[in-house]
């Protein structure tokens, strides 16, 4: 029998980051469409907590490598202990959610395994030789179905085409993995993380999001306002994170973080087509801007001509009565 | 030091990308084509380095010879020699790495920039690869903390900070939640995010150098590997388009929309 191999993945104060039960959905998915037993690899200083966790979640084997190595991620840990548990138990398709992470990781898996692989997968289809792989190319601009002709096969895959998986049905069997010893001899060292902290939902889980774009001019006061009332989170275009008014992890686009919520509300963003692939996946999508010409409007349910520090206090004024 | 970047030709990303009716490949009529912006992020931040610690820049590209054109750019922008691996047919990330594991072999840099991905197949996939490939450490999605307005970078200061012993460099790296600082273990695989830097631009006494600054010419055969590509693309097609929307007159319209007919607030 076939196994998929997903490889989960924790924060850094060590709880299961959501995008995992993403990529466990997926490659439920792909198990089944190819008659493969799902496998998930846990790694960590103390990863047992974190397995326990990911029973409930329909792998039949979850996999923990312990090593001290795995205090903070670096690829260069990590990798040898995936490709060497992908090997030990046979593994046909190796994967991730396409986090920061996750496109580190799993190419410096696939190389040591000879893999080729596909990044950022919307879908699986065919089975077999004709499995294909359906994925974006230039910026969302087109959408490739691509095979992979390598015996074994990597990939991460985008989080919003995935629902996240839910728990129930039998436990996972939990197995301990021994890392291979170079685990140990990484070439790179951590020094640091500086985390954006934020008592808003994360952008990439969040089911409203309210984004500013350049015609903010830096000014975010408003924007956070509505993401406050709606309890949303907040993102921002390109222009404003290469301008240093917002933290760059807000970005919402093609390079940037890749949202779907149930509405995503674009103020003073004109929709330059980076911006749109991170975001045209949305349910509703709001646009507010002062240029009717914005391409943004050709992507949004619903758009209103305006200044953006107009109507932002006055939908939020609007959605404060309506509660009361 | 002496830093290899890299300098792939891609589609103008400010061009509409239309597919061919039979999904076969890409409209290719009336486009124009540039360096992958992220290969030029590389570029810049290899001319930064080699100003500050003195050395040279080699600048790769993979390709039949349209690539030169992009070779051409960055010695105008200030690279020192090109070498162009003469290649037709296509290729993915598995193939593009160990053609350049063949440069990098030959060339022996003490540090490689590439882009962290190219704006075609956005695939982001050949320095993790090629990292592997050479047992060398790898920074992906090198950034900075200073912003694209900065001091720092209005002085073009490299934001890749080189130790003084010139074995090991530190890098800034974009995630999900912030930013993480490595060491890397020199030679090392750095690829490029969009904050790193602001590249230059191709100055016309740069330009008139780039005439006579050479260009070595490679093959795959050349270089011993075995380019066919392992990922291979069976078909194209159009994103599915969303459905139009409309415009709404004022805020009340937008709100009572919102609450009644999505019903999404």
């Amino acid at each position: 029998m076939s196994t998929v191999l997903i490889v989960a993945e924790s924060q850094p104060d060590g709880h299961l980051r959501k995008a995992t039960l993403h990529a466990v959905a997926a490659g439920k998915d792909l198990a089944q469409k190819t008659g493969a037993s799902l496998h998930l690899a846990v790694l960590g200083e103390n990863p047992s907590a974190l397995a326990e966790q990911l029973k409930p979640y329909g792998a039949a084997v979850i996999h923990t490598v312990a090593s001290p190595a795995f205090t903070h991620y670096l690829a260069e840990s990590y990798a040898p202990a995936v490709a060497a548990l992908a090997s030990s138990i046979g593994a046909d398709f190796v994967g991730a959610a396409a986090t920061a992470q996750g496109r580190d990781l799993v190419p410096r898996v696939a190389a040591r395994l000879k893999a080729a692989m596909a990044s950022d997968v919307l879908a699986f289809s065919g089975s077999g030789s004709d499995l294909i792989w359906r994925r974006p190319m230039w910026a969302g601009s087109v959408i490739a179905d691509v095979k992979l002709k390598t015996p074994v096969k990597a990939f991460t895959v985008r989080t919003t085409e995935f629902s996240a998986a839910a728990p129930g049905g039998s436990a996972a069997e939990v197995k301990a993995f021994q890392p291979p010893a170079d685990v140990a001899s990484s070439p790179t060292q951590f020094v640091s993380f500086n985390e954006v902290k934020s008592a808003r939902p994360e952008l990439t889980e969040a089911s409203i999001v309210v984004s500013g774009g350049r015609g903010t001019k830096g000014d975010f006061k408003e924007i956070e306002a509505l993401a406050d009332e709606l309890g949303a989170a907040v993102g921002a275009s390109r222009a404003v994170c290469d301008a240093g008014w917002v933290p760059n992890d807000l970005q919402v686009g093609q390079t940037g973080k890749v949202v779907a919520p149930k509405l995503y509300i674009a103020a003073g963003i004109s929709g330059a087509i980076q911006h749109l692939a991170g975001m045209k996946g949305s349910k509703v999508i709001v646009a507010i801007n002062k240029d009717p010409e914005a391409p943004i409007f050709q992507v949004a349910d619903y758009g209103i001509v305006a200044d953006l520090f107009k109507v932002l206090p006055e939908l939020r004024a609007a959605i404060h009565g309506s509660k009361s | 030091m002496k830093i290899l970047v890299t300098a792939k030709r891609v589609e103008d990303p400010e061009s509409k990308i239309k597919v061919k009716a039979d999904g076969s490949g890409i409209v290719q009529e009336g486009l124009k084509y540039k360096i992958n912006p992220f290969d030029e992020i590389a570029v810049e931040e290899g001319l930064r380095l080699a100003a500050k610690h003195g050395g040279e820049v080699v600048v790769v590209s993979i390709g039949a010879k349209e690539v030169q054109e992009q070779l051409r750019h960055a010695l105008a922008m200030g690279a020192t020699k090109a070498v162009w691996v003469n290649h037709a047919g296509p290729l993915d990330p598995m193939s593009a790495a160990a053609l350049l594991k063949g440069v990098i072999e030959r060339e022996k840099p003490d540090l490689a920039i590439l882009g962290k991905q190219s704006i075609d197949d956005d695939q982001n996939q050949t320095g993790q690869y090629l990292a592997e490939w050479l047992g060398w450490s790898q920074a992906t999605f090198a950034s900075k903390v200073e912003s694209l307005e900065s001091d720092a970078e209005k002085a073009k200061t490299p934001a890749v900070q080189v130790a003084a012993d010139g074995k090991s460099a530190q890098v800034v790296r974009e995630v999900d939640n912030g930013l993480t600082t490595l060491t890397v273990k020199l030679p090392a695989i750095v690829t490029t995010d969009l904050r790193l830097n602001l590249p230059r631009y191709a100055s016309l006494p740069g330009i008139m150098k780039a005439k006579s600054k050479p260009i070595d010419e490679l093959t795959a055969a050349a270089l011993g590997v075995d380019a066919t590509p392992q990922v291979e693309v069976v078909k194209l097609s159009a994103p599915p388009p969303r459905k139009a929307g409309v415009k709404v007159g004022d805020v009340q319209e937008l709100f009572t929309k919102l609450k009644n007919e999505a019903k999404v607030i």
